[in-house]
């Protein structure tokens, strides 16, 4: 059984079908990327996943069980984790705190128990101190320790997109859904997040949902690529099945003139 | 390896900054190595220092009303400063604490004066402060279905409604526009509190109490999911935390931390009536929260600290000049800068206030023919310095205008053009508070408070303990 199911997802703005008859399988322990021209629709699929919008009409199911019409800290609670195209980081606060305030939804202790530092609350407090450092430590000398204190806004650009990853993973995901990771890297920090989005799925058994321009990373990590335009399917299929698809390159690169001028 | 940029350097401003010299590195390595609870102890000993030495009994309510403030504002800070909630009906908690107190310790539930609850303090308190806890969910419940502006106009009405609600329902209970009186001092386990000194220190131990409840909530995971959602509330929810429950909860505690202030403050007056739960009150508090750092205990307490004592100075003429004067003499001490032209600018006010008073004096002696309004040795000063003529209220109307665009002109001006507006305006402004300004306390005071409040804010747009914040990058 395939861990997240989109199955024949339409969502409508109006009389604007951003999602049409949408259908994806990603299972357990695959990285699946979702590739296709500005307004295809990538980031509205990870919205509907995510609880933001409800779709108009299909269903989605992680592992077998409809999360359609559940809030979105519902779904986060239930394994589904995402970055944002736009970074959206608690800018005030500093970076570990950015990654401890990912673990509310996994962490019980009630504000009198917090408090009054009881030992369900300390006990708690020692857990996510450690996850969020083990979680920081997975991005190496980029997140080192000196930077824990600070505040998120001060990080580069680069350093957000990591820092929202490492939030992302702080809330134990089963499936993880990156939003453009590598936008706004240089060619090296490229090669980095390609790198580890690979570990992520290796050392974490992350399954993982990217959406994604840069067609190097595309190629790097993806067991299986998506094409969407204008809320369709295209093709989906190995990177090279996918990128040598005509349709796929007409969505990105136009119609060859020679065959207009024939049609 | 990180290679070294710009990102590096951007990192590191931090570190930069604490690099400086002198005693304001000193101070802020010995800051960042103490941790809270010395901090606070430190200011504990210091409340019970204060009230060791002060025999004044004006001074010790005064010192009361601080630390109700201070408390208010904490409460406060709870919603607008971590959940950043726009909350204006936060007042209506603080009468809801107040009131909750003076009917279950008076004999409001009684017939005639007599009979009624007189609940002890350690039974009446805690009964009011869940019930705010309580109506603080049910009114967060359906206010924050609303966001931004929206919940603010809703919870202003909330504020707004309390007032009707004392004055108009059931007079018998609640006493309507005459209020409750003959409540019960604070009285619990053999000890009632009648001095107020004792009333000072009930104050000082809620407040140490709740300061650092409110700073072990703030390091806890609903104090970060608090903070989390106010940055971004669609990025909190996305990541697990319960956005609008996280809001009523926040909702509640604000409302509940005002209604403790709200009973101490009932057992310190013995009374209550609605109008001590206006908006006006509420803007107060809310000038101490900004004006000690939105965000920040030790500045909501500061805050409350520094308006209440700045207020109450206002109030009597005396002070009143002291802190006017004292404001200006520090102003000039910290902004002119090198000594040579701060000499030059004393001198100048001195020298030019003098010519000025002969020459007009000599024109026109009815001009000069009154007496400078502050009392004791600073009027004595001033007379013969400023000009105050017999009729004072047209001119002083007049100067108070001047006075504005003095500072304004301060403000565009550079250079020797801004040396002497400095100095001209110096001299209005004394002129100005001798003739008029100090003749109406009233207003006086309105006006100084927000002359303060505009000056900190221009010179620490955070408050006096904020920390810089960033909404959007």
């Amino acid at each position: 059984m395939p861990l997240l199911e989109i199955d024949r997802l339409s969502l409508a703005f109006g009389g604007l079908r951003a999602i049409s008859e949408l259908d994806v399988e990603v299972h357990e322990n695959e990285i699946v990327s979702m590739i296709g021209p500005n307004g295809a629709g990538k980031s509205t699929v990870f919205n509907v996943v995510s609880g933001v919008y409800e779709p108009t009409e299909g269903d989605v199911r992680l592992g077998g069980e409809s999360i359609v019409g559940f809030k979105p800290h519902k779904i986060a609670r239930m394994g589904i984790a995402r970055t944002f195209q736009s970074l959206r980081l608690f800018q005030n606060m500093t970076v570990k705190e950015n990654v401890k305030s990912a673990t509310y939804g996994n962490t019980k202790a009630s504000p009198p128990e917090s408090i009054l530092r009881l030992p369900r609350a300390r006990r708690e407090e020692r857990e996510v101190d450690a996850l969020a450092e083990e979680v920081l430590s997975f991005f190496g000398e980029r997140l080192a320790g000196y930077r824990w204190n600070q505040p998120a806004y001060v990080l580069s650009y680069a350093n957000r997109r990591r820092l929202e990853i490492a939030r992302a993973l702080a809330t134990r995901p089963r499936l993880l859904m990156l939003d453009e990771p590598a936008a706004g890297m240089n060619p090296k920090e490229t090669g980095e997040i390609t790198e580890l989005i690979g570990r992520l799925r290796d050392e974490l058994s992350l399954t993982i949902l990217v959406i994604e321009h840069d067609m190097h990373v595309v190629e790097g990590i993806s067991d299986r690529v998506i094409a969407l335009d204008h809320g369709i399917k295209v093709t989906e299929g190995s990177f090279h099945e996918v990128a040598n698809h005509p349709a796929v390159i007409e969505a990105y690169m136009g119609r060859d003139p020679e065959a207009l001028a024939e049609a | 390896m990180t290679p070294i940029g710009v990102d590096e350097w951007v990192a590191r401003s931090d570190e930069r900054r604490d690099e400086g010299t002198g005693w304001r590195r000193a101070l802020a390595r010995a800051d960042a190595r103490v941790g809270w609870w010395p901090r606070l102890a430190l200011v504990t000993v210091a409340g019970l220092i204060f009230a060791q030495v002060s025999t004044n009994v004006n001074i010790q309510t005064v010192a009361f009303n601080c630390l109700l403030y201070a408390l208010l504002s904490m409460g406060l800070n709870i919603a607008v400063g971590w959940s950043g909630l726009l909350d204006l009906g936060y007042i209506a908690f603080f009468g809801f604490g107040a009131y909750g107190y003076a009917i279950f310790s008076s004999s409001a539930l009684g017939s005639g004066g007599s009979g009624g609850a007189h609940l002890a303090a350690f039974e009446s308190i805690p009964i009011v402060v869940l019930a705010a806890g309580v109506v603080g969910v049910v009114i967060g419940l359906v206010a924050l279905r609303l966001s931004g502006d929206y919940f603010a106009i809703v919870t202003l009405f909330v504020g707004q409604a309390f007032v009707e609600i004392v004055n108009n329902v059931d007079p018998g209970t609640l006493g309507g526009v005459n209020g409750l009186f003959g409540l019960d001092p604070f009285h619990s386990f053999g000890v009632t509190l009648t001095t107020p000194l004792g009333y000072y220190y009930l104050a000082l131990g809620v407040t140490v109490v709740v300061a650092a409840v409110l700073h072990l909530l703030d390091t806890s995971r609903t104090g970060r999911a608090w903070r989390a959602l106010n940055d971004d509330p669609l990025a909190a929810e996305a990541m697990t935390m319960s956005v609008n429950k996280l809001k009523v909860m926040a909702f509640s505690f604000a409302a509940m931390v005002g209604a403790v202030a709200g009973t101490i403050f009932a057992a310190q007056q013995d009374n209550v009536f609605p109008t001590n739960f206006t908006a006006n009150i509420l803007i107060l508090i809310y000038a101490c929260l900004v004006l000690g750092g939105v965000g920040s205990i030790a500045g909501a307490i500061l805050g409350g600290i520094v308006v209440t004592a700045a207020e109450n100075m206002l109030s009597s003429p005396t002070d009143a000049a002291y802190l006017f004067y004292g404001l200006i003499i520090i102003a000039l001490i910290v902004r002119v800068r090198p000594w040579r032209r701060l000499g030059a600018v004393v001198a100048g006010v001195i020298v030019f206030g003098y010519v000025t008073h002969a020459i007009v004096g000599a024109v026109a002696p009815v001009a000069t023919a009154g007496s400078p309004g502050s009392p004791g040795w600073i009027g004595s000063l001033m007379n013969g310095y400023v000009i105050v003529p017999k009729n004072p209220t047209n001119f002083g109307n007049a100067l108070y205008i001047a006075l504005i665009v003095g500072l304004l002109a301060i403000i565009r001006l550079r250079g020797i053009r801004q040396l002497i507006a400095v100095i001209v305006t110096i001299y209005v402004a004394a002129c100005c508070w001798e003739s008029r300004l100090i003749v109406n306390p009233a207003i006086t005071t309105q006006i100084m408070l927000g002359a303060i409040l505009i000056v900190t804010m221009a010179v620490r747009p955070y408050g006096l303990l904020g920390k810089h914040r960033v909404e959007v990058l």
